[in-house]
């Protein structure tokens, strides 16, 4: 028995892949619910009316998908170029610290959001492209793997957020916890439904999907960057401007995971503190690789996500067990995803 | 208390001791990985679930050895299915890690949430005692600076030197730096490297589930949810720092743990710097020796690359 490569990779295989993978995710954690004393099916069921079984819950889920969405783009941008940004949660953080710090001020109050909204966000996405410019620059110069540069950096920038919301931003009439100043009304994100979370940060996250769909597909910068991923030497060869391509690409991936953070405040929160995040950054490299790295599928990866994380907070209300399962079902997700996608390429043979 | 009157106090190098052990077990056990030629990203939630398996093993009963071993037992496991993925699979070495460090961190979490209801502080045990001995214990400094650590430090410093010895001065060893160097030239000797890396990546996965074992039951006596805090990365990091070299991972560790233990200490002296500042340092410490080192470090040849038999 051994392993060999498929002469061609059927369509149907891939397209069928993430379902394979999530699929047997659920399995696994149904194992891991019934040992906890649950019916599986039981769980899951209360997991789907968790869900779509509300307005409050579906509306909910669609608040929890938008940074979701945003963040697995950043994770499938860089990848596809392979340069391994696993700082998304540090950049995140950043972002959301910057938008608190530029759009809190009582000089920008009395201006109109049509112009306070695009800035703030600007702010959070420049901020995210900084904090992957050090990992990458120092990649390039120095030769430093910036997987693990990367993952080093979300711990300075968590403790940069903390120092800032317990110091210069801090929020003097806030009670418990610290938390940064609220940002200015005018940076707020409109409601897309009244009366629930969701707001047009949605629209922004799907509209940024196709955006970055049609770079990757259509333009020639998105072959450059695919290249530079598939094969650098070739790439080079070639004559794709291989440093630049990779540090646009660090831009686009750091600035939508430091956008994720400015948006999950001006859109969620309306202030930085240091529970903004449930692991954000690191769920969007989940995001990223159950969509195969496909833009549009990073919308649909997100929903899934969202599903099982706000799905499973009422689910756990009701069984009584914890919501961690969740975490558990969408990393385990990912470990699926990378045997189905290696069964895409390749098959067992006696 | 002034900066001198820091680098006088027993506390300091007794602490020193005591923070480097996690980061030796952790270190070894990413470095006897990476000989074989596999990254293993999967230490951080490898540590967690060792942290966390080691205390539920002694809070229901067990002996603090007994957990000890379960950490190492869950942690091999845990390579075990990092190896499965890298090895014959040949997958991604990087987000295979990054999942098992997302799935055995949430697994623990669900765990000790089964087992623990939510309660306002978490539940404790008898961590281990600093072990006597007899003449050195006693001696003025010396005995709280270095003699007043528990058994599993000087296991990890012991461990350092075994495994120099194992990996320089063994068949084994020359098998283990032959697979991560050039498997091919590995197989053509009559070594399967498929095997060494499997036993490999599980041996120094069982090494991490140690160290974070070690949080529970020596260095705090309760579990909590991201206490491994980055520990299992900056093992990555100082992997790179010892040039993969064992002795060297035990100075790497002890190093970093002494700027540690000093920048505790110095947030007392210096009240008007943030104290995030300090605490940011051992990172920003572990990238600046990543920058200095990457290089100068002799990097096994093979690191990351998977092997496939007739496939070049």
């Amino acid at each position: 028995m051994r392993i060999e490569r498929r002469p061609h990779r059927p369509l149907s295989l891939i397209v069928l892949s993430p379902i394979i993978a999530i699929a047997a995710a659920l399995a696994v954690s149904g194992g891991l619910i019934a040992i906890a004393g649950a019916n599986p099916f039981v769980a899951y069921g209360l997991i789907l009316r968790g869900a779509f079984g509300s307005i409050l819950g579906f509306t909910e889920m669609l608040t929890r998908a938008t940074p979701l969405i945003l963040t697995g783009l950043a994770a499938a941008v860089a990848f596809r170029a392979k340069v391994w940004n696993i700082g998304g949660e540090g950049q995140f953080y950043i972002g959301a610290i910057a938008v608190a710090a530029f759009a809190s001020g009582s000089w920008i109050a009395g201006w109109p959001p049509v112009l306070v909204i695009p800035m703030a966000m600007a702010a959070g996405a420049i901020a995210g492209m900084a904090m992957l410019l050090v990992p990458l620059g120092l990649r390039l110069k120095f030769g430093v793997d910036e997987v693990v540069t990367s993952l080093l950096l979300n711990f300075v920038a968590l403790l940069f957020v903390s120092m800032m919301i317990e110091g210069p931003l801090r929020d003097p009439l806030a009670f418990g916890w610290p938390s940064s100043v609220p940002v200015v009304d005018a940076a707020t994100l409109p409601k897309l439904i009244e009366r629930t979370r969701v707001h047009i940060g949605l629209i922004v996250a799907i509209g940024l999907a196709f955006a970055i769909y049609f770079i990757q597909a259509r333009t020639v910068f998105g072959l450059q960057s695919r290249a530079a991923g598939l094969n650098a030497p070739a790439a080079r060869f070639a004559g794709v401007p291989w440093v630049r391509t990779l540090v646009i690409v660090a831009c686009m991936s750091g600035g939508l995971a430091g956008l994720a953070g400015a948006i999950e405040v001006m859109g969620v929160r309306g202030y930085v503190a240091s529970d903004l995040s449930p692991g954000y950054g690191y769920s969007g490299i989940i995001v990223a690789m159950l969509a195969n790295l496909h833009p549009i599928g990073v919308i649909a990866a997100a929903l899934f996500a969202a599903i099982m994380f706000v799905g499973s907070d009422s689910m756990s209300r009701a069984l009584g067990i914890p919501s961690y399962i969740a975490d558990v079902t969408v990393a385990l997700s990912l470990l699926t995803m990378l045997v189905s996608l290696f069964f895409t390429q390749y098959r067992i043979v006696r | 208390m002034d900066v001198i009157e820091i680098f006088a106090s027993a506390g300091l190098w007794g602490a020193v001791l005591r923070i480097a052990t996690p980061l030796i077990f952790g270190t070894l056990g990413a470095l006897l990985c990476e000989r074989s030629g596999v990254l293993n990203l999967g230490i951080e939630g490898i540590m967690t679930f060792g942290a966390m398996i080691g205390w539920l093993t002694v809070y229901s009963g067990g002996d603090l050895w007994t957990g000890i071993m379960a950490a190492a037992f869950f942690g091999a496991l845990f390579g075990l299915l990092h190896a499965v993925l890298t090895v014959p699979l040949g997958l991604s070495q990087h987000v295979t890690g990054l999942g098992i460090t997302l799935f055995a961190s949430s697994l623990s979490y669900y765990i000790f949430r089964l087992s623990v209801p939510l309660a306002s502080s978490p539940p404790t045990i008898t961590p281990f005692q600093p072990i006597f001995i007899p003449g050195l214990s006693d001696l003025p400094f010396f005995g709280p600076a270095l003699f007043s650590q528990t058994a599993p430090t000087y296991l990890g410093i012991a461990l350092a030197l075994g495994l120099a010895y194992v990996i320089f001065r063994t068949p084994l060893g020359l098998a283990i730096r032959m697979t991560g160097e050039n498997p091919h030239g590995a197989e053509a000797q009559g070594v399967n490297p498929i095997a060494v890396r499997i036993g490999a990546v599980m041996a120094g996965s069982a090494l991490m589930g140690v160290g974070g074992a070690f949080l529970t039951l020596s260095a705090f006596n309760s579990f909590f949810p991201t206490m491994v805090q980055g520990r299992g990365w900056v093992c990555i990091a100082l992997v790179v720092f010892a040039s993969w070299r064992p002795g060297r991972a035990l100075l790497g560790a002890l190093l970093f743990a002494f700027f540690d233990a000093f920048q505790l200490r110095l947030q007392n002296v210096i009240g008007a710097i943030p104290y995030q500042i300090f605490l940011m340092f051992p990172y920003l410490l572990s990238i600046a020796a990543l920058v200095v080192m990457a290089r100068r470090a002799r990097v096994p040849q093979a690191l990351m690359q998977p092997y496939r038999r007739g496939e070049r």
